[in-house]
């Protein structure tokens, strides 16, 4: 492969947050003791405190998975300190002192005045407060009954409704990331849309402050009652540094019948650095359940982390219901994947398409790995799988695992994969042409991603195209 | 406005063009005939500044310019387009998301404003004429899909767009029926002008009817053996390449 490519693949992370931690942090290790000191710092009831320790006593006989197509070191869970204080940034008083670099790369996606504000902890004059301009829009969806909060707020203002979904999809038994996230979640998001409603807006962008300073262990809980609908938006396209190393979150969907849950999510947390140094461990388990004529989608743009490990899947429970999966992966420098989803096809009629869009450059690693499974009862189901991956250099691999069982002989299943690498002949093609082999990357890639992205609100996709050509930008022009 | 001297090139250290010189003057259509193997795509490739090829010795002056040491993307933004044989595909990207992307690069280059979306819609309806193509072509992906004559035509149109100075067509006429091959000529008569010079690499005459070159060249081994008008391409079609066996010998 020619040196652009690989000087393209070589290029910086753009930088992450410069933070100021306030010291309120447990000493390190995971115990029983631990577990109360966080359920009784969040004044957590005793049905929810129990329900940790059950999580905790189930993950101490448990083993950490080794099955995933990813190397990494021993994780000490014992050096790890399970709780702190929500981490407040430092604030800054204008912009004029935000790392140029960083700057930089917020302009390049787009990002507006005040959310670089924000994001970067430049105290916001009143009036474009985000806090504010959240709480307006929460009045908004309260009218409607659409209750969204943090996590720990629901669980004092709604515990009934907690109560009765927590665990429901992915239970405190599931797996070892998912046990441990029970035991120990910090913080996340809760969203309930009741019946017959329509979400008005989609649930992102200034609601973001509400999941600030969540940490390592989030827990996230949507559940649309009947015939409800939302759209919610996760992560952010603005590159996130993190002091924690592991992340294990959590999240739960549930679909009631003729509702539909629609979940996208941009992930650029810190990858590490050019040699595999550093870098976060993303290990998360996400999971919804679709009841009658329920519909579930994923769209997911995952660009950060050292070690992605995650399968956003649907439960096909109910007849009629339908389960999607969108991805996109890139990974870079010394970046691994390992991604894909799972359909359970349960119900009749049940449908699913699973699109998976892979790209590795340098020496990153991306594996897919997909399992349908369509049960005895699942009449006429249906699956659709695509998994394409693009190489870029010749140090970097893709591998895919698709997990395809039928027991049901009336399903229809069409599995379609593709490995290709840009090639010289395309990058010539569009520099004769007169665009920069740079440009040339970020156009190929995002044409590469394009199923992916037009599935993706609006805004988050023209944002998630221009992530892509920022995280592959190089020093060639 | 194009000076080729004594051009020694090749691929993988083995070499193809072996001291070939030839000179395009403004306003000029030159055609390229030579059997197989002659090295017709290897100086296509070495003047569009295709990575792999190498140039060992002789020197390329392109308006007074030093080709040879311009960056690919820079040759194109000069001027010089490369019609190519084998186009490839990029999918998912738009015919028109592509085309506009080099036009304004080119644009940028020569110190000029952008073209909107509109102004460029435009420009871009006003050449598809030309190469006969339906507007739906604009929103596929580049060369996705399309058949080999499609893969040509887009090709010209895309010259027709960038309105190059010095355009080369590699073997652009190969595998083209005989109402392709009329709008390929259309789109580079179309070009024709005392600005554009054209150069035409070709195994065969019949494109030479509809386009009519101003000089006519043979390589081969490396090496133009023989020049003259028009009507050395009718020779060629009759006898062949091999009556002109004993030139590329002394040649080589």
């Amino acid at each position: 492969m020619s040196n652009t490519i690989e000087q393209i693949a070589n290029q910086d992370y753009k930088y992450g947050f410069v933070t100021d931690i306030e010291s309120d942090v447990a000493p390190p290790g995971l115990n029983e003791d631990i577990v109360r000191l966080i359920s009784t710092k969040k004044e957590e009831p005793e049905w929810l405190l129990e329900w940790r320790l059950k999580s905790l006593r189930h993950w101490l006989t448990m083993k950490e998975p080794t099955w995933a197509n990813v190397k990494y070191g021993p994780i000490d869970y014992q050096a790890i300190r399970y709780y702190s204080a929500p981490v407040r940034k430092k604030q800054l008083s204008s912009l004029d002192e935000v790392d140029p670099e960083l700057r930089r790369t917020f302009e390049k996606l787009g990002i507006s005045l005040e959310e670089q504000k924000r994001l970067s902890g430049v105290a916001v004059d009143a009036v474009f407060d985000s806090v504010s301009v959240a709480t307006t829009f929460r009045v908004e969806l309260a009218k409607l009954g659409i209750i969204f909060c943090s996590f720990s707020e629901a669980v004092k203002s709604h515990p009934e409704l907690v109560r009765k979904y927590l665990g429901s999809v992915v239970p405190y038994t599931d797996n070892f990331f998912a046990t441990l996230n029970s035991a120990v979640f910090s913080d996340g998001s809760f969203c309930y849309i009741p019946k017959g409603v329509r979400c008005p807006m989609e649930l992102s962008t200034y609601f973001r402050i509400n999941s600030a300073g969540t940490g390592q262990f989030e827990r996230t809980l949507i559940v649309a009652d009947e015939g409800a609908s939302v759209s919610y938006l996760e992560g952010c396209t603005a590159p996130m540094r993190d002091e924690n190393q592991l992340h294990a979150a959590v999240v739960e969907l549930v679909a009631l019948d003729d509702a539909s849950i629609k979940y996208s999510t941009v992930q650029n947390w810190y990858p590490g650095d050019k040699e595999g140094k550093g870098g976060i461990y993303n290990f998360v388990t996400k999971r919804g359940k679709a009841m009658r004529n329920a519909k579930l989608s994923w769209t997911q743009v995952e660009t950060g982390s050292a070690i992605t490990w995650k399968y956003p899947s649907c439960i096909l429970q109910g007849d009629n219901s339908v389960g999607e999966f969108y991805s996109v992966a890139m990974t870079n420098h010394y970046q691994q994947a390992d991604t894909g989803t799972k359909m359970i096809h349960i119900g009749k009629n049940t449908r699913s398409t699973i699109v998976s869009k892979g790209i590795s450059a340098g020496h990153g690693q991306q594996t897919y790995r997909g399992q349908v499974l369509i049960m005895k009862g699942a009449e006429q189901a249906r699956n659709y799988s695509q998994c394409d991956s693009l190489l870029l250099g010749d140090k970097c691999g893709a591998h895919t695992f698709p997990y395809i069982e039928v027991r049901n002989s009336t399903a229809k299943m069409e599995h379609e994969a593709s490995t290709s690498k840009i090639g010289e002949d395309q990058l010539f093609y569009c520099q004769q042409r007169g665009i920069s082999a740079e440009d040339a990357v970020s156009m190929i890639v995002n044409g590469f991603c394009r199923e992916v992205f037009r599935e993706l609100p609006m805004e988050f996709a023209v944002e998630a195209q221009k992530l892509l050509g920022v995280s592959l930008e190089g020093s060639v022009g | 406005m194009l000076e080729i001297k004594n051009l020694h090139a090749g691929i993988d250290g083995k070499e193809i063009l072996k001291g070939l010189t030839l000179t395009i003057g403004e306003g000029e259509v030159h055609a390229i005939m030579g059997p197989n193997g002659s090295g017709k795509s290897t100086l296509a490739n070495v003047l569009a500044g295709r990575p792999k090829y190498e140039v060992t010795s002789g020197t390329v002056t392109y308006e007074g310019k030093d080709l040879l040491t311009m960056p690919t993307e820079e040759r194109s933004r000069e001027g010089v387009f490369l019609a190519m044989q084998y186009p490839v595909e990029i999918p998912g990207v738009n015919n028109i998301y592509f085309l506009k992307a080099a036009y304004n690069a080119i644009r940028k280059h020569r110190g000029e404003e952008e073209l909107d979306a509109v102004e460029f819609l435009q420009l871009v309806r006003q050449k598809m004429k030309v190469v006969e193509l339906d507007e739906s072509f604009l929103n596929r992906g580049v060369n996705e899909g399309f058949s080999g004559g499609e893969k040509k035509r887009n090709e010209i149109f895309q010259m027709a767009v960038l309105d190059p100075k010095l355009a080369i067509l590699d073997e652009t006429d190969s595998g083209l029926d005989i109402d392709a091959l009329r709008i390929v000529a259309a789109g580079v008569n179309a070009l024709r002008s005392e600005k554009h010079s054209v150069l035409v690499i070709t195994h065969y005459q019949r494109l030479l009817r509809y386009l009519v070159p101003d000089v006519v060249h043979v390589l081969a081994s490396g090496q133009i053996v023989k020049s003259g008008g028009k009507e050395l391409a009718e020779e060629l079609e009759q006898k062949g390449y091999e009556w002109l066996e004993p030139e590329a010998a002394v040649a080589r």
